[in-house]
């Protein structure tokens, strides 16, 4: 394969944060994202620590910020939920640009925002420092279940293969002029999602097969 | 979900739930695929996987995606759907940032074992009691698909009355949450019937749900066409 190895959102640097063993950052990730969630609400100025320590290394592992900001978007739909949340909450309102919002509402909204945007750099930093292999060493190490790593690890071994098959289909769709724009394409596309099912599942038996006949166990 | 969405107490909770039901499901997808297990359920959340990056147009510049959880079932049994809904939310947890680890409980509860659950559970009422013929599986999956959907944010409102960090009318986030999904719940089950079919259309025996189905019917053989 011509294309990088490693996936979408891994940021290839030399770093203290790069070289960290893979079950070190993913227990030192668990462990920050349980700090933040139980921090209440009264120690706000915890948050600030908080941020300060996520950015701190951010800074270290020399992934620019330019490289997160546009990933962080992953957080969006649940910004939008975030939003709501003021209008709709109950308890005494206050009134904000003209707008009667719930006092609750505003705090809670504020505080679920900075934890999810907490938890969603802490697990940015995490998945543009640690290489797939290396995550699935880390699970190993950190005793998850056999089986349960090496679905994992055979989903990645996957992955590429699986979604450059269906951009190919994609492509080949489009190089027909077929464009989606309406509920009235969904069979078309739906038909590619089944013979992308059938494809995978036929390659998945092919390839095991062949390790079998070569005396993989 | 993100991280901080539910409290400490409900999350622990939802974890535990999440870790007894991959477990269970790692012994039960043993029987469901014979040996080749590791490889297939791997390929199969390679695909889950693919299929929720698909969009679908819903018109005037909006688009979904398929969720999966009763197509998976559909497709590969409930227990191996377990396993490969649960695959996907970690991976795109670790590696996509999608969803935070302390929520990965909740996720999974819902998302993997509530959808599937609910969506394996009415296939198998539904395939016994009206649908009984293959031609019939791709609308029992639809509406497996669609009830899923909606069981999937009955929970999510359960869970949040439980354990949510934010003040809000349980009653008309109930209401809110469950008649949004019923409408999501359509897609998911227009898309999740037409694959369905265009698999059995093609390899009839790829499709779990389908296998008594085959195995009930009778070899035809026609005569009178020979010459």
């Amino acid at each position: 394969m011509g294309a990088p190895h490693g996936h979408r959102l891994h940021f290839h640097a030399h770093s203290p944060v790069h070289a960290l063993s893979a079950h070190t950052k993913l227990i030192a990730l668990l462990a920050y994202a349980v700090l933040v969630v139980a921090t209440p609400a009264q120690w706000w100025w915890m948050f600030a620590v908080w941020a300060v320590a996520i950015l701190s290394v951010i800074a270290v592992s020399k992934v620019p910020v330019s490289y997160l900001a546009p990933r962080m978007l992953v957080e969006a739909p649940f910004v939008v939920f975030a939003l709501v949340i003021p209008f709709v909450a109950t308890g005494p309102r206050v009134q904000v640009l003209g707008m009667s919002l719930s006092q609750a509402g505003l705090t809670s909204a504020a505080i679920l925002l900075t934890k999810g945007t907490l938890g969603v750099l802490a697990s940015l930093t995490l998945a543009a420092t640690t290489e797939p292999h290396d995550l699935i060493a880390g699970l190993r190490r950190l005793r998850f279940p056999k089986a349960l790593v090496d679905v994992i690890a055979n989903m990645l071994r996957y992955l590429d293969v699986v979604t450059t098959e269906l951009t190919r289909m994609r492509v080949a769709l489009t190089s027909r002029g077929f464009t989606a724009r309406n509920p009235r394409h969904w069979a078309v596309i739906a038909r590619s999602l089944g013979a992308l099912f059938v494809r995978a599942y036929e390659r998945g038996e092919r390839v095991h097969l062949a390790m079998l006949s070569r005396g993989a166990q | 979900m993100p991280d901080g969405f539910l409290d400490a107490v409900t999350s622990t909770a939802t974890g535990v739930l999440a870790i007894g039901g991959v477990a269970a499901a790692l012994r039960g997808t043993k029987r469901e695929l014979s040996e080749r297990t590791t490889p297939l359920v791997g390929l199969c959340a390679t695909f889950v996987f693919a299929a929720q990056m698909v969009n679908f147009p819903v018109g005037a510049g909006t688009s979904g995606h398929l969720i999966g959880g009763a197509l998976a079932a559909v497709l590969v049994g409930p227990w191996s759907a377990i396993l490969c809904m649960s695959v996907v939310i970690i991976v795109q947890s670790l590696l996509f940032a999608d969803g935070g680890i302390t929520a990965l409980g909740t996720n999974i509860t819902l998302m993997g074992l509530v959808s599937v659950a609910v969506g394996w559970a009415c296939v198998v009422v539904l395939r016994r009691a009206l649908l009984r013929s293959i031609r019939w599986l791709p609308v029992v999956a639809g509406i497996s698909a669609w009830a899923s959907v909606v069981a999937s944010s009955a929970a999510f409102t359960g869970l949040y009355a439980l354990g949510g960090t934010v003040p809000l009318p349980m009653s008309k986030v109930l209401v809110a949450m469950v008649g949004w999904h019923a409408l999501i719940g359509l897609g998911e089950a227009v898309i999740t019937g037409l694959v369905v079919a265009s698999v059995l259309s093609t390899r009839p025996d790829l499709v779990y749900a389908a296998r008594p189905l085959i195995a009930a019917r009778t070899l035809e053989i026609r005569t009178g066409a020979t010459s």
